[in-house]
């Protein structure tokens, strides 16, 4: 078959980079090479304009096992343990095909993190739609949070934290990133390296069939009006499967029989034997005849490209291909010797005793195109509030604007749709800043929590991507963990336009310097670009997922006010930073300015001073202050706890939009009790903290002297009653 | 007391029933579906999941199954039986219990802790329970309606079949406390030998005060005397 240059452009190549595959093979590519090519060569699977940025972040340090590059990054929790972590992004099939895109988005991450050796222990998400109001939004939200709670839920592994924003960025490109996190012991963590030469290739898991082909070359592809019928390129997910295949792997994986194992994700069996060679320095040959086709007449062009779900590929050690056999057999799932490992460096793929197609290793790995792209600076967006017109709103108007607003109120009832509490570890569910996972038979937990602020990112990239990291470090201090290291799903537009490549660079930069900062390295992730819908780019969305560590597992103090009469106490200086806040944008639809500064001094001191208090059991309860400011923090610490606050009338800021709404960073609220509070200051006094005694809890009343007083019940039903009405509508 | 937990493909509350069994002082085995032998045990548990991934309708295959005809000899014999949750369909679907379990009213999936009244406390599994006690459990599942015909009601109800009913945390019965739609609030019941019993909220997830409270020991304690 002639390859033209509308095959070419069908693979998403572009024609300088058909022209560097030929002069790699020294020939032209056939159909079957070309498609490899092409799986391997895009955005998604090479990182082709992204490298040579994510090559400057923070990815070591003592906790560090295994940085990027792996399947998932590893950290070390102390003793024996080790947890494996990593996010990623499934945003076009999910917004193509909701529910399978979603699902197979958690199948997809989760077979990343037990290749490894782990058995996963807690799920995270992080989706984001268009307008509630878009006609779309309703059947995309509906069919992404059953497809993320299908798959968790029939896997046995609990869903434990996430966000839902809205936002109409993503009209016609919603996110959906899932995160997964597992524990394995430290000598028993497996790699994707190749070793040894003529090793059984083996293939493990559910058949290869015609779905999600080109899957890939997909998702680094913009959309446009056609995207529908992109439908057959999504994959369909089988967690049943998948539950078989983790119990396998791990069964194999108790003694030494595996010398690498890779999942077969994005692009499929072609990624999965190319990454395994490429690390070994070493070749694969396969014979594609003895794959598992759940079709017939399958083609070695589409085995290579299908993304069928639930497959994995194993390099065995000789010897033990028996007892490797007898394991999956017990599941139920194919085990097939599909190939070998050779040293020619080659990819080699033989059908019928014909080779169809051989490339080296390095043309699809290391040699793989790298860009430069141009990218200019963001401009500051400039925004002239008009303190006068911010005094014309009350205080209880301007909260009760925000709680009811789609992004504040209640989740539950997405977070009800999750199994949170399967394996019988999770001692911190939703509904608090992070997560609490227990280590299984330890006095060990993990917290965990995701994050994002596209509209800080969007407005000013590097201290939006500053402000990302710090939020997500302060989730994990308030529920009392040590935080560790994070995983990064990187959702940006077009690279190729200059201003988006910029947002991804300046981005990079913040997220950088606040890491370094905090000793806070990036161990796993992902990018995402091409998110948006003919030329119309969504905003520049990096979700950081992080983990922390608890060392000695209390009862958690959660984020709820737990008693009458006890003191209040912000750390962390509020300056009133109205810009890019919710209460801008809720009550006057503002949304230009700059976001808030992110002092990185201020946050690892205060940071590290509530975690010491928790630690000494001196609070209470604690949460962090991030959108909508001090009084939604205070309101989601009141109204779902029974207790009512009563706070003294601000002393240092005489506007009180500004006080109650800006969303200043650095910030945590404590609940401290009489007995406590007078060491609780010490500590701070001792430490430089700057803090404010700012009232008492008490009973049913929310109130602010001599500004509004409203019972805790009225907020309530303010806060869950959106998604009534949203619901209400979207069931006629 | 000897105790053994079916483990199906696709089981996944098979290691928490485990934990709490063994917590509680059971000697318990893990038993593979595809055995044909079960070992003499005092209490069989179907646990929670999603056997053979609910394919065709949650519990049928696994209703099917080699192992499962053991199961079915054995509490002819008077062996006491557990399911939840998914093992409260398979009961259903052996016929061991009468009845099924409907998609859930809201055809969404639940996850949460809802109140539950001990209705009968005169059984070997709730003998440690006060009669009308009121019970925090857990329930996740797709398929928790329960729904039964009139005449098996009637037994039900004449019987003291019925073992759990959800409620408001005060003990009210009623529809703001039923989570999934359930005919008359039921949450579990016994067959009329009151040997066997399914029930959807998942008492083991209810027996560690750090993850949740205790109040899921009771029916193991029960069991144990």
């Amino acid at each position: 078959m002639q390859i033209t240059n509308k095959i070419i452009e069908k693979h998403g190549l572009k024609i300088d980079e058909y022209k560097k595959i030929q002069k790699l093979l020294k020939r032209d590519p056939n159909l079957l090479e070309l498609g490899i090519f092409s799986a391997m060569w895009n955005e998604h699977c090479s990182y082709k304009s992204s490298r040579i940025h994510l090559k400057k972040l923070p990815t070591k340090g003592k906790q560090v096992i295994q940085g990027p590059g792996e399947n998932a990054g590893v950290i070390d929790i102390g003793d024996d343990d080790a947890i494996i972590f990593k996010i990623e992004s499934h945003n076009h099939p999910s917004y193509i095909e909701p529910y399978q895109g979603a699902a197979t988005g958690v199948g997809g991450i989760l077979r990343d993190v037990f290749t490894m050796g782990a058995r996963p222990i807690a799920l995270l998400n992080s989706i984001h739609f268009g307008a509630p109001d878009h006609p779309k939004t309703k059947n995309l939200l509906n069919g992404v949070v059953s497809g993320i709670g299908g798959y968790g839920n029939c896997i046995g592994v609990p869903t434990v934290a996430g966000e839902t924003k809205f936002n109409e960025t993503y009209n016609e490109n919603i996110l959906v990133n899932a995160m997964a996190v597992g524990h394995a012991k430290k000598s028993k963590i497996f790699y994707s390296k190749a070793k040894g030469i003529n090793k059984a290739v083996v293939y493990v898991g559910s058949k290869t069939g015609r779905d999600g082909i080109h899957g890939a070359s997909m998702a680094s592809a913009e959309f446009d009006e056609n995207s529908d019928e992109k439908k057959p390129t999504v994959q369909v997910g089988d967690p049943f499967t998948e539950k078989l295949l983790l119990e396998a792997c791990l069964e194999l994986m108790k003694d030494d029989s595996i010398i690498a194992i890779q999942d077969m994700g994005a692009a499929g069996l072609t990624s999965s034997s190319v990454e395994m060679a490429s690390k070994g320095s070493l070749g694969i040959e396969l014979e594609l005849d003895k794959v598992p086709c759940r079709e017939e007449n399958m083609t070695p062009y589409e085995m290579m490209l299908s993304e069928s779900q639930e497959r994995m590929l194993i390099i065995l050690e000789d010897g033990k291909e028996e007892r490797a056999k007898k394991i999956f057999d017990k599941w139920d799932l194919d085990f097939v010797i599909i190939g070998k490992t050779t040293n020619t460096k080659n990819l080699t793929m033989k059908y019928k005793n014909i080779i169809h197609g051989e490339i080296p290793i390095d043309a699809l790995a290391t040699k793989a195109p790298i860009y430069d792209r141009k990218w200019i600076r963001k401009k500051p967006s400039k925004c002239e509030v008009n303190l006068k017109n911010l005094k014309k709103i009350k205080l209880e108007e301007g909260l009760i604007k925000v709680l009811s607003s789609p992004n504040h109120s209640n989740k539950s009832w997405i977070t009800n749709q999750y199994d949170q509490m399967v394996m019988c570890d999770t001692v911190q569910r939703s509904g608090s800043d992070a997560a609490i996972i227990r280590i299984h038979n330890t006095e060990k937990a993990i917290a965990v929590t995701v994050d994002s602020s596209a509209n800080y990112c969007k407005s000013h990239p590097i201290s939006g991507g500053k402000q990302i990291v710090c939020e997500n470090w302060r989730n994990l201090i308030s529920v009392g963990a040590k935080p560790l290291a994070i995983t990064n799903c990187l959702n940006f537009g077009n690279p190729e336009n200059s201003e988006i490549m910029g947002e991804f660079a300046e981005c990079l930069s913040g997220i950088k310097e606040a890491c370094e900062f905090l000793n806070y390295p990036i161990v796993s992730g992902n990018v995402s670009f091409y998110n948006g819908t003919n030329k119309k780019n969504i905003f520049p969305t990096p979700v950081i997922g992080g983990v922390g560590l608890i060392s000695k597992l209390k009862k958690p103090i959660g984020q709820y006010f737990k008693a009458e009469n006890s003191f209040i106490i912000v750390v962390g200086k509020t300056f009133g930073h109205i810009e890019q806040s919710c209460f801008l944008k809720e009550n006057f639809s503002i949304t230009d300015g700059s976001p808030p500064e992110t002092n990185l001094t201020n946050e690892k001191n205060n940071g590290e001073a509530v975690l010491n208090l928790i630690n000494k059991d001196l609070v209470l309860t604690a949460h962090d202050v991030s959108s909508g400011g001090l009084i939604i923090g205070l309101c989601e610490m009141s109204i779902y706890s029974g207790v009512g606050i009563k706070i003294n009338k601000p002393k240092i800021l005489s506007n009180l939009i500004e006080y109650f709404f800006g969303e200043d960073q650095g910030r945590y609220i404590l609940e401290v009790n009489t007995e406590n509070i007078n060491k609780v200051e010490k500590i701070l006094k001792s430490n430089n903290i700057y803090y404010e005694n700012i009232g008492k809890t008490q009973s049913k009343y929310f109130e602010i002297e001599g500004e509004m007083k409203s019972d805790i019940n009225e907020l309530y039903k303010i806060n869950n009653q959106w998604y009534n009405d949203f619901n209400a509508v979207t069931n006629k | 007391m000897k105790s053994s937990v079916i483990v199906f493909p696709g089981s996944n509350c098979d290691r928490d029933i485990a934990v709490a069994l063994e917590k509680m002082q059971f000697k318990n085995q893990m038993i593979w579906h595809k055995e044909t032998t079960l070992p003499k045990s005092d209490l069989i548990v179907i646990p929670g999941g999603f056997s053979y991934g609910d394919y065709l309708r949650s519990g049928a295959i696994a209703g099917k199954s080699l192992i499962i005809d053991e199961v079915i000899k054995a509490a002819n014999d008077g062996c006491l039986i557990l399911g939840i949750c998914n093992g409260f369909q398979i009961l259903t679907e052996t016929g061991l219990l009468k009845g099924t379990l409907l998609r859930n009213k809201n055809l969404k999936f639940i996850n949460k802790d809802v109140h539950v009244k001990v209705t009968n406390n005169k059984t070997k599994f709730s003998s440690k329970y006060k009669i009308n006690q009121i019970l925090k459990l857990n329930v996740a599942h797709n398929e928790g309606n329960y729904f039964t015909d009139s005449f098996h009601l009637e037994t039900l109800k004449k019987e003291n079949l019925i073992a759990f009913q959800y409620c408001d945390k005060f003990g009210n019965i009623n529809n703001q406390a039923n989570p999934n739609g359930a005919i008359q609030n039921i949450a579990g019941i016994y067959n009329s030998k009151k040997n066997i019993l399914g029930m959807m909220p998942h008492p083991e997830r209810m027996v560690d005060k750090l993850i949740s409270n205790t109040d899921g020991i009771n029916l193991f304690s029960s069991l144990i005397n």
